[in-house]
Formats: structure tokens, sequence, C-alpha cells
């Protein structure tokens, strides 16, 4: 995509502070000149994006005074969607399921949804907000085994992080022991700031045997047969998937 | 004629300029008096009209004032005790449909000139009519055996009518017989109800119909014609005498609605104890021997120890009644609480709705009043009860309020209070609704003297860890987040229109609202009564309410049905479609299109006949008619022209 910057990573809620949501108009006005769909990796990116347009078709007096100061009009209309809908719906998990060279034989991995993929349901609906699937669906074709527990969906502090670093560690922490004793051995998401919450939380508590934290793209991509490395997956993390294959090397060779 | 413009306070009068209607009117042709007045409706703005009339000799009165559905039938009285015909006065409505909708000063006046002129303009072609007299059937239908259906049923049948109580299920009791006790007195539910159930199977003048639904109706108020369709009674209603020496024998065993699945029934079985009817009831869908009949155990069972009342090859009846109106008591079901997915209702166990455990505390109900754990039968310690699940939730379930949960849930955990003294309670709550008598009093009792732990706040996860239920919440009092380990968690699940509602909305041509309650005719002036006339409203299928109010609401349906069968005729409107015979070419167009079957051929003229007792005046066959044969009384073509030439002067 010609030109993309950053979304602005939260969705402003107040109405007078327009300048942050020049950012995600401007991503979306440019994304239209090239079609009207739009895909996104990171839960945060999605949930700005696909909300700036719901938000943008509503042609508001907001909307025209971010346009005007734009100089590039966006009226709404790009079909935000998520690359786990892409998997899903365009490609399909079949085809995926056929595609896998390394099963990742039973690897208890816990999915964590946290907030912006499903909430404000309202405006998302991407899965049910309290029990999603989609995310345990994908990674059960991919050999995983996806592992139920309570705090799946709860929030990781998002960027309390920045503010008040001394906030996240309870969250991350709660998630953390909630995953652990369900029996997850690590945690797939998809948004970089979960990721470094719940790695962050776990640091701060000196914790000797983290637990791993990886995006479900690097699974994805494992399960495709792409190398570790070329991953950036760690040794630790790649053990933590791999425990129940027979050696990692015959993974590598095969 | 005289044009009288009423201010309604400031509601017209604070977005049109009153003067200036009233001094352009008086300039209009035939106009002979105009005046304004604060509130016409009013005793002095009544005697205002009538004076005038007489005073001024009007022969015709125009009333630019509020809808007409609102004071139309006020103001043709008054004109007809002035001594001119009631069809001399029209409304003209300047407040719904103007000073209401626009901000515009100047534009809703000009609006509201044009809107008196149309009035003008259609009052000097009205021809005066006399009202069309009918006969009314004095009998009643009341659909729903709930606690609204035996109480209207009661009062009109002690006012010597014969009553048809149509119920669908087994029993009559409705909602009220599943309850253990009733607040604000701590009365048991059965033995308030029990006598009233009692006295309906045995009074001379109400005919129960159970197992029964509203299949057709037909025909206008006062003059109503119902199918009920009953489904089989394959035990004799009148014979059984309870002994259930059936149900013992019987192989199939399926889930107790009555106990919402918390205890097993078998296919022939007594809804529950008290029953009314107090006969058995075969459950045709379960049942595993009736087409072809394989089994027939109940059968056996019957002919050798009880009163040989099971007909296995019976068949369904349809009653066919006359009557001259129908009250509406049709009640609620509960919203479906596996929507609310973050209680996880459905798949803990330990989750119950309000209901079901409603249910375990009643007497005889699936643990004889013992509350256990549904997943492991032990006493549960600390309770949860989250009020307004799914309501007060536009965006995700029910937009309102039920109305009787603050009170229930207080009941709730006085009783749990009872039962196992040193446990605890908690209920999380948004806001404390307790207007009522005695209401307040009762839930401050609860607080105050059964230390319940109130919490104000909504709970946005629940979870089962270790065999114990993790209620995650918020205290908005404290501001702090809250978590209770938990053994059982009740949720107040909402109100909403018992399943069938819209079915038989479409069947009796009662109109619902956005939520799919029974619409009323007037939310404050005429709550009792559908728009539809004749079609009188009860109970929780009107809207949320207690018993208190359900039984009121019942006896005032009842004052209304009574008051309308009180005279041997009825009048109504003679507004209705006309046939110029001459013009007619019988083509009958427009007879299947009538929703009221008002149209027939006349055999040997072969023109087009108008019943004046089935027709509404909705106009349907005057737009259909291609050689306009066909007018509607005192809203004819030539007024509709001159209305609309008033209008775009």
């Amino acid at each position: 995509m010609q030109g993309w910057l950053c979304c602005g990573a939260v969705l402003s809620n107040v109405d007078d502070n327009l300048i942050t949501k020049a950012g995600p108009n401007r991503i979306l006005a440019r994304a239209q000149r090239d079609g009207n769909t739009l895909v996104t990796l990171c839960a945060g990116c999605y949930n700005v994006l696909k909300r700036t347009d719901l938000h943008a078709r509503q042609l508001s007096s907001t909307q025209q005074a971010i346009n005007l100061f734009n100089e590039e009009t966006f009226n709404g209309g790009v079909d935000v969607v998520h690359f786990l809908e892409v998997l899903r719906d365009r490609i399909g998990f079949d085809k995926i399921e056929k595609a896998v060279k390394v099963p990742l034989k039973r690897a208890p991995v816990g999915a964590y949804y946290g907030c912006l993929l499903l909430r404000p349901f309202g405006e998302m609906k991407f899965d049910d907000p309290n029990r999603p699937s989609i995310l345990e669906n994908l990674l059960t074709r991919l050999g995983c085994e996806p592992i139920d527990y309570p705090a799946r969906t709860d929030c990781c502090g998002s960027y309390l992080s920045v503010g008040s670093p001394e906030d996240i560690q309870p969250l991350s922490q709660s998630i953390i022991s909630s995953a652990r004793a369900s029996g997850a051995k690590l945690l797939a998401v998809s948004c970089p700031l979960c990721k470094y919450n719940l790695e962050a939380g776990q640091a701060a508590q000196n914790s000797n045997r983290p637990l791993p934290i990886v995006y479900f793209t690097q699974l994805l991509g494992l399960a495709l047969g792409i190398e570790s490395k070329e991953l950036e997956l760690d040794a630790q993390q790649t053990q933590a998937i791999l425990e129940n294959q027979t050696t990692i090397n015959s993974v590598n060779r095969k | 004629m005289g044009v009288f413009v009423c201010h309604c306070g400031l509601n017209i009068a604070g977005m049109v300029n009153v003067e200036e209607l009233v001094a352009n009117a008086g300039k209009q042709t035939d106009v002979v008096f105009a005046v304004d007045h604060k509130y016409l409706c009013s005793e002095p703005g009544q005697t205002l009209i009538k004076d005038s009339i007489r005073q001024q000799h009007l022969d015709a009165v125009v009333v630019a004032a509020c809808s007409p559905a609102m004071h139309e039938t006020t103001f043709k009285n008054l004109t007809q005790l002035a001594g001119l015909n009631r069809y001399n006065c029209e409304v003209s409505n300047i407040r719904e449909q103007n000073s209401w909708v626009h901000d515009s000063k100047d534009q809703a006046t000009a609006k509201a000139q044009r809107l008196i002129s149309q009035a003008i303009e259609k009052v000097k072609l009205n021809e005066p009519l006399q009202p069309i007299t009918v006969p009314v059937t004095r009998q009643v239908l009341v659909i729903g055996g709930g606690i609204a259906g035996i109480r209207a049923a009661l009062d009109v049948a002690n006012a010597g009518i014969q009553v048809y109580l149509v119920e669908k299920s087994g029993s009559i009791g409705g909602r009220m017989a599943q309850l253990s006790e009733t607040f604000p007195t701590l009365d048991c539910s059965t033995c308030i109800l029990g006598p009233l159930m009692a006295e309906v199977y045995r009074h001379p003048k109400i005919k129960l119909l159970r197992l029964a639904r509203v299949e057709e109706v037909k025909g206008y108020i006062g003059n109503y014609k119902v199918k009920v369709r009953q489904e089989p009674q394959y035990v004799h209603e009148a014979k059984c005498n309870a002994c259930g020496e059936c149900a013992k024998v019987c192989p199939a065993e399926v889930p107790n609605e009555f106990d919402l699945g918390l205890t097993w029934r078998k296919a022939i079985y007594t809804p529950f104890a008290q029953a009314v009817p107090p006969a058995y009831v075969l459950d045709a869908r379960n049942c595993l021997g009736l087409l072809p009949q394989a089994c027939g155990e109940c059968q056996e069972a019957c002919d050798k120890f009880g009163t040989s009342c099971i007909d296995l090859d019976a068949w369904p009846r349809v009653h066919e009644l006359d009557v001259g109106a129908i009250i509406v008591t049709t009640g609620y079901d509960l919203y479906d609480a596996t929507k609310l997915t973050e209680y996880g209702f459905g798949l803990f166990p330990d989750v119950m709705t309000s209901l079901e455990f409603e249910r375990m505390l009643s007497a005889s109900g699936p643990t004889n009043g013992e509350i256990k754990r549904p997943s492991d039968g032990r006493t549960p310690r600390e309770i949860v009860f989250i009020q307004c699940a799914g309501q007060r939730e536009p965006e995700t379930a029910l937009p309102y309020c039920s109305k009787i949960c603050c009170m229930y849930t207080a009941r709730h955990a006085m009783m749990f209070h009872h039962k196992i003294p040193d446990g605890q309670a908690y209920v999380f709550y948004m806001d404390i609704r307790a207007g009522g008598k005695g209401y307040e009093e009762f839930v401050k009792r609860c607080q105050e003297e059964k230390g319940l732990l109130y919490l104000r706040g909504r709970v946005s996860k629940v979870y089962e860890e270790n065999g114990k239920l993790i209620v995650k919440g918020v205290d908005t009092l404290s501001g702090k987040l809250v978590q209770v380990i938990a053994d059982l968690v009740i949720l107040a699940v909402g109100m909403i229109p018992s399943v069938e509602t819209h079915q038989l909305a479409s069947t009796i041509k009662a109109s619902l609202d956005p939520n799919g309650f029974f619409s009323e005719a007037h939310p404050k002036l005429r709550p009792l009564e559908s728009p539809t006339a004749g079609i009188f409203l009860a109970g929780a299928g009107q809207a949320p309410k207690d018993i208190p109010e359900t039984v009121a609401q019942a006896s005032g349906a009842a004052s209304k049905t009574l008051g309308l069968l009180a005279n041997p005729t009825l009048e109504r409107e003679p507004t209705v479609a006309q046939a110029v015979g001459e013009q007619c070419s019988g083509c009958g167009i427009c007879i299947p299109l009538c929703p009221y079957g008002a149209l027939s051929l006349n055999a040997q003229t072969k023109t087009v006949e108008v019943s004046e007792a089935l027709c509404e005046g909705c106009g349907t066959c005057i737009a259909s008619c291609p050689s306009s044969a066909l007018t509607l009384r005192n809203l004819t073509d030539d007024q509709l022209i001159a209305m609309i030439e008033a209008t775009v002067q």
C-alpha cells in the first residue's frame, strides 16, 4: 500500500480532538485509491481502522472537518478485515490444514484475544466477545491443542504500560496465571502491545521460565514449514511449540 | 361556522402564533366566529364551544387542537350536546403534526393556517350522519390462563356473562403457579392462587378450554366469530381422577417444563400438583405410541386401575365461539439467558436463572425447597445475584427494565438467608427500583436486617475455577473492581412477551409495540385497551409488571368489557364506504381486497353492496374501484379536492 502511516494506535473517543483522527482517515483515503478491502495484522490497527471507517460513513460535520484538514476526502466504504478473517473466509481453514507441512502436534497453546479484536462488539462484530473461537479454530487446524482459559479476553492494560507500568503487572500476571493453571505452555496473540505487556509483566516478576508469547502468524509459518529462525522465534519459544514433537532436528529436516 | 383554536398550554401556543390563526380564520368565507382558548378540552373551554354554538347560531365547528385520536370524541359529543349533528364538527391537528415537530414559529404558524383551512373546507361538505347501531354478543373470550386471565374471567363471569377461557398448556395458573412466595408480604403463591384456580374450574359461567389456541378471529367489536383449536383430549378431563396410574407405567421421560427442566416428567403427566383442571395430560410429541399406536401402557393401566378415561384415538376439536369482546392475557417468557455469554449460563450448571431458583425455593419444587448446587447437590455458602441480566442494554440485549427483578431478587436473597443463615448473599445492581406499596421498606429490611451485600455495579464475567464460580465485577460506589468466589450465581433475566404473542397478534389483529408487547390504545388514558376496538389487555403481555398491578389491570379490563356489554346494542361510526349502485359494473375487484369481508355482490342487481356493520372505513375498496362506484362517507372525492385546494392555495 502506497503512503501508509501509523493508525494512531488508539481510537480517540473525544469529539473535539480531531487531530487524532487525521491519521486513520488518511490511511483509509489512500487505501481506497487501490481497492475496497484493507487487511490488517495487528488487533489495534484493525480496531482503529474498522471503527474509523464506520464513523466516516455517518457523514457527520466532524468528518467534513477531518476531510478539509487532511485535504484527502474519505467518507467511508473500505472493508477493513483482520488477517484471521482472510485466512478463514478467503483462503479457508480447510485449505490451510491441507497445506500444513509440520503439524504442531498437540502444542498446548492458549489463544489470547485481549480486547481490541472483539470490543466494542456493536462495531467490531468480529466474534462472540465473551466466547470467541476463531483463533482456536485456526490453531486446531495447525495441529495445536488450544487451551481454554477464563482470562483469554481480559485486557492486557494497553498503553498503561507507558504512563503507569506498575498497573500492567497485576493484569498480565492474572492472564498468565490463568493460562498456566489451565495448562497452556505458550500464548498466541495478534497484537504487538499485548505481546509486549505480557512479556514485560513477566520480566518484571523475574520469572525464571516465562510463558512464551508468540504471534499466531509465527505458529502458522512454522506449521507451513518455514524455518523458526526466519520467523524470529527463539529457541525457548520453538521448544515450547514443538515440545511434543520427536526432535526439533527431525522437523527441520522435513 | 365557528373556528376554535386551542393553545394547549404552551404545547401549541409555544410554536404557533395563535392570535394570527384566529384573525385569519375569521376572514375565511362562511366563518362567522373565531376564538382561542388556553385549554379547549377543559370544562371552561368546552363551555365556551357549547355556548358559542348557541349564541352565534353556528351550524358547523372546526376545533384546531391536538390529534383527533386524543379528543375528537369529546368535541363531537359537545357539538351534539349543543344541538348540532356530531359530524358537523372537524378536528384539525395542529399539535402532533405541527407544533410538536417544527422549530420555526413562522413556518409552523403558516402550516397550521393551511391545516385549519383544510378542515374548514371539509366540514362545509360533511353530511349529517347518524351512528350505525349493531347488536352485541354478550359472551367474552379470555386468552391466557395466568393470574391476569383468571382474574379477568372471574370478574366478567361473576357479572353473569359467559366466559370462554383459552389456555395453551394443560393447566391454568401461568407463571404465578411456578412461584414459591410473592413480594413484599411473602404470601405463599400457591395458597393465594390455588383457590382462584378452583373457582374458575367450578364457575358455571366459565368454560375452560385447556390445550387450546385461538386460530381465527373474524368480525368486529361486539360481534366476533372466533375459532379455537383444542388439541386432542386423550385424557377425558371430567372422568380423570388424577390417580396417576398411567404415569407410573409410561416409559417416556422428558424434562419437566414447569420445573424448567430441573426435573423429569412422563409423556402422560399432570403439569403440577395443584393443576386445574385436575386431570392428566398426554404430551403427543413425546408419547411413544400414538401414530402408529405402539405402546398403550397408560390406557391399559387406566382401564385396570383407574377410571378408563384414556382414549388414544382422540381427535383435535375446533370450537366456534361468538363473543362480543376479547381480553388478551398472554403473559411473558424469559429472555434466553444463553445469549448472555459473559455470565456462562448453559455452560456452568451452577449459573441459574431466577425462575429456576424460584422453583428450587418452592416446597413442591425439584429439591423440596432446599437450596442445592445443580452441579454437585452441595449446599451453597456464597451466592451472587446479578440484577438487570440482559436488561437495560439497548445495544446487545433488552433495552427496557422488567420492573419486578429488584423486588424478587431481594426476596430471593432473603429466602436464601432464611434457609442458609451462615451463608452470604451478594447482589449486583444498577439501581434499586422499589416503587410500590411496601416495596422500598421490604428491600431496606432485606438489606439491613439480613446482612445482604448490595454492590452497585455490573458483572463483566463469570467463569468456573476449581469447582467455584468466579464473579468479576465492579463496585462503583467504592470505585473498585471486585471478585466474588461464589457457589451459585442467579441471573435476574428480563421478561419478554410470551413466545406465541406475535402470531396471536396477527390472528386477532392487535398491534404490538417495538419490544413485541401488545400496544395499548393510549399509554395514559386507555391503558387497558388495544387500539383494535373490542380487544382488552391485561398482565405482562402488555408490559412487564408484577402481580398486584396485573390483577388490578385484569379487573380493570374486565370492568371495561362489562361496560361494553352492558348495552344490548352498540353504536359504530357511520363514516363507512358507500356503494353507488348505478356506477358499479359488478367487476368485483374490491371484494377480495376488503380486510373485513364487508363487501359482497348482489346476485340480482349484479352490483356491490357494503355491510355497514362490518366496514371499518379504511378506504381500500374505494382506491381499487375502476368506476368510482364506491365512496367514503364524509371523505368523498369532492371533499378531498376541496381540502387539497385549500392547502395549496
